[in-house]
């Protein structure tokens, strides 16, 4: 008996989502737990897990529909040999309804939360090399001389086979969209030096997808500026000292957690920074959402802590010890992590000097803050020794230009310097 | 929804309105047909079938006079122009009702009348149907496909008489064979009727202003076909200009420049057969977005014509004039508008018949226009000579040509002449629609003893080279 399978809700209020693209074709078997398709918001992509086995029957709503409505059928799931329904078996029980039914997001596959694709491009869309391609003769000659990975292209013609036109777009692509991403599947170089090769898990896919789109879309530029940390480090110290030894009202602020109410301070101070770039216009958010990365064994996740310019330092740093711990042990919800306005990478305890990050789209903005040492500084004409870090704004000029950087980074380092307005 | 509310109406029944119509039924959506004249349109009634029945009598004719060739014999062989026509108007007859029945079994309506656009109610369209100028019926229908068709473009100081000048529609229904006939323009139309008159014993001079016969044909194709007209008896003048015509009693005189010289013509009747002008006339199209351009409907690769609710498809919208263009797009119009995923018609896989004596059949590019695309081409030829089944037959005279991208191996193109290839050119179209490239075609299996042979041959001629030649 034929299943619907349903566009799932990645978070409690999602209605609807774009259904980016299919992993799966029609006609393939599917197990279950395979990933099936990747559903985006307008924040993140998550892939879709099969809960049922079976063949995918057919694919109802085409990779690339924007405002799927949530528990909408998305595909027909057929047991083996059966025959296809042309439409979605109308379920008249209510049980066979939500996303119960047949598909669940995967937690925890979306790296630094993502921004809707740009249009697809063919040759960007890495399709499943595994099972047969369908493609024309003429399609896989073109292709074959041309060194186009037919799996990473999407066929339009007669049930989705692979023609001529869809080779040729593929080619044109990269030269008719130079914005586009670069295609992410690459022809594999051919290596044959010893070596191990680590699948890649598909989490290490999703950030290699964005993270390729970001840097190869958004046009980065850096602005680098030192800032004195002792201020701020003995007000940490005179902080923790008031703090109860144990019991609820106790908390034990980090450097990080002043930087993250220092960031969100600067954003309320410096608003245009905590922006969005889109064709039509540019978008100025009214909540400071501090998306602050964490590196996870197979990867990265930016957990998100919101409104962190109204929140007090101690709410701050237990939000952001708990969030965390979640990261690292998987355990985060989409909506913990899909979002944010604005980003900061800390990769202060690892001794670094300095770094430039790759900014996390939708947003324009990511703050790389380096480890803050012991330098030689000069006060008044004379030599001093103060505390020092070095933080690199990256910023998308197309919404962030030069010396509006330039203030917001001048900015955060009075906050810094002068840290009594993070109490406040 | 009365009976004058429609989800879709087609203007026109030809091979376009009527296959839409059945499509848009199949789909589940309340059609109706507006014909002015007969179901079936002039495919069925003035075009295609008709003069299909009429050639196959010509062939007979040619058959008859040279049954020595097969040992037999046979003396005063003649035939009944009356009874010629007469069964070419049963056979459209027969299939213009037919299409009536087919039209009445899908619950397809058919209002008998003259359909044009009458404004919008809401955001239906609104079309008026008349009959002899007074009005039959308002209806109102969520789309609305234009599917008027063509007709015969008419050059000043020819225009049809019915007795001297004809168009197409006179010179199928002949009263008496004429002894001498002009036929102005070598298209497929005009090629048919000098076959036709040709091979029942008609002097026939063809008279084309370009510099060849057919001349969306290949080149080598045109040349081809020039010859064997001319070797049958027909006389051909190329680039030529026709001067002023002078109308007697029961003939016509006029001179033609051809060659450099002036060749002085009289003639028992003349056919004009010089292109078409689409039916754009009258459709109430002022004060809406459809464009027209050259007496057709400007329309986007889905048949759409930039107004809300208004399609237009075949003949209407453009070249080629064909039938099976107009039926493909009239499915692929409703399919459009039922929401279904459609593939726009790819121009180069419509293939193209004549069917003249020798007939000509072709699909895509021609060896010019590839090189023209600036391909790299590789060409095959195989004569019908090489071919065992052709020869025994008695029909020897013909060529397949294949047309190759050098590159790639896609079958950019495909031109026969010959016994038969209007029978076989859809191997070659399968091929093109299928992309097969030339290891496809050289590695199927063709049956033998056919002439369909040729087409193989005509692969490996292109490549590792031909077998029987």
């Amino acid at each position: 008996m034929s299943v619907n399978i349903l566009m799932p809700a990645l978070s409690p209020t999602m209605t609807e989502g774009k259904l980016a693209r299919w992993l799966k074709k029609e006609g393939e078997a599917i197990a279950s737990g395979d990933v099936i398709a990747e559903i985006e918001t307008d924040k993140a992509t998550m892939e879709v897990e099969a809960v049922d086995e079976g063949t995918l029957g057919r694919i109802l709503v085409e990779a690339g529909t924007e405002g799927v409505k949530v528990n909408a059928p998305i595909a027909i799931l057929v047991a083996d040999g059966e025959a296809v329904p042309d439409a979605a078996p109308t379920a008249g029980a209510p049980e066979a309804a939500p996303a119960a039914q047949a598909a669940t997001p995967a937690v925890a596959s979306a790296p630094p939360a993502a921004a809707p694709a740009p249009a697809p491009a063919p040759v960007g869309e890495a399709a499943p090399k595994a099972g047969r391609v369908f493609a024309s003769p003429l399609a896989r000659r073109i292709a074959a001389q041309k060194g186009v990975d037919l799996g990473a292209v999407k066929g339009s013609g007669p049930n989705g086979r692979i023609v001529r036109r869809d080779v040729e777009a593929a080619l044109a692509a990269p030269v008719a969209a130079p914005v586009a991403p670069k295609a992410a599947p690459q022809p594999t170089p051919t290596i044959d030096v010893p070596h191990t090769a680590v699948p890649n898990s598909s989490v290490r896919k999703v950030i290699a997808r964005r993270l390729t789109e970001a840097k190869s879309t958004i046009p980065h530029f850096y602005v680098a500026m030192d800032v004195e940390l002792d201020a701020l480090l003995a007000l940490r110290a005179q902080l923790n000292a008031s703090s109860p030894a144990e019991g609820p009202g106790a908390f034990k602020l980090s450097v990080n957690d002043l930087l993250i109410k220092a960031v969100a301070v600067t954003l309320r101070r410096v608003p245009k920074v905590n922006a969005s770039y889109t064709e039509d216009a540019t978008i100025l958010y009214d909540d400071v959402d501090v998306s602050v990365a964490v590196s996870v064994p197979d990867g990265l996740i930016t957990p998100i802590i919101r409104n962190a310019d109204r929140k007090s330092l101690s709410q701050i740093s237990n939000e952001a010890k708990e969030l965390i711990a979640r990261a690292r042990a998987g355990k985060l919800k989409p909506q913990e992590f899909q979002g944010g306005s604005f980003s900061i990478s800390n990769m202060g305890m690892y001794g670094v000097k300095e770094f430039s990050a790759i900014i996390n789209p939708p947003q324009a903005a990511i703050l790389a803050i380096a480890a803050g040492e012991k330098r030689a500084v000069v006060k008044g004409d004379a030599l001093a020794i103060a505390t020092v870090m070095t933080v690199t704004l990256s910023v998308d000029h197309r919404v962030v230009d030069g010396a509006l950087a330039a203030e917001w980074v001048a900015a955060f380092r009075s906050m810094v310097e002068s840290p009594l307005s993070l109490v406040v | 929804m009365n009976k004058t509310e429609f989800d879709l109406v087609v203007v026109g029944g030809g091979p376009g309105g009527y296959v839409a119509a059945i499509r848009a039924a199949q789909l589940g959506l309340k059609a109706a047909v507006v014909e002015a004249n007969h179901l079936g349109g002039i495919c069925l009634n003035w075009g295609c079938i008709p003069t299909k029945a009429l050639l196959r009598a010509s062939e007979i004719n040619h058959l008859l006079h040279h049954l020595g060739e097969f040992g037999f014999a046979a003396d005063n062989v003649r035939f009944d122009l009356q009874k010629v026509v007469k069964r070419s108007r049963q056979v459209a007859g027969q299939l213009s009702s037919g299409v009536g029945h087919l039209l009445k079994k899908n619950k397809v309506t058919v209002f008998d009348g003259f359909g044009a656009l009458a404004g919008k109610d809401g955001s239906r369209r609104l079309l008026s149907v008349t009959k002899d100028g007074k009005p039959v019926a308002m209806l109102s229908a969520q789309n609305i496909i234009l599917a008027t068709g063509a007709r015969a473009r008419v050059l000043p100081g020819l225009e049809p008489d019915g007795k001297l000048i004809w168009s197409y529609r006179e010179a199928m229904v002949p009263t008496e064979m004429p002894k001498s006939l002009l036929v102005i323009g070598s298209g497929a139309i005009g090629i048919e009727f000098a076959s036709f008159y040709r091979n029942m014993g008609a002097e026939v001079t063809v008279v084309e202003v370009l510099d060849r016969i057919l001349p969306v044909e290949d080149e080598e194709i045109s040349a081809l076909a020039h010859k064997a007209f001319v070797k049958q008896g027909m006389t051909i003048l190329t680039g030529a200009k026709i001067g002023p015509i002078t109308k007697g009693a029961d003939n016509v005189s006029l001179s033609v420049e051809a060659g450099g010289k002036t060749h002085a013509l009289t003639v028992d009747r003349v056919i004009s057969a010089v292109g078409i002008v689409g039916n754009v006339e009258n459709l109430g199209l002022e004060g809406t977005a459809v464009t027209v351009e050259r007496t057709h409907v400007k329309v986007d690769a889905t048949c759409f014509t930039g107004e809300p609710g208004i399609y237009a498809i075949g003949d209407l919208a453009g070249p080629p004039w064909l039938a099976h263009k107009a039926s493909h797009e009239g499915v692929m119009c409703v399919e459009a508008i039922a929401g279904r995923h459609v593939h726009p018609i790819d121009p180069l896989n419509i293939p193209g018949c004549t069917y003249c004596r020798p007939q000509i059949a072709s699909v895509g590019l021609t060896e010019a226009r590839a090189k023209e695309a600036g391909h790299k081409v590789r060409v095959g030829r195989f004569p019908f000579i090489g071919n065992g089944k052709a020869i025994a037959m008695g029909e020897p005279e013909g060529l397949v040509k294949t047309v190759f991208d050098a590159e790639t191996g896609e079958l950019l193109g495909a031109h026969m002449i010959g016994a038969e290839v209007t029978e076989m050119i859809q191997g070659y179209v399968i091929a093109r629609t299928s992309e097969l490239t030339d290891a496809e075609l050289k590695e199927t299996v063709f049956p033998h003893p056919t002439i369909s042979e040729a087409m193989h041959e005509a692969v490996l001629a292109a490549y590792d080279g031909a077998l029987h030649i």
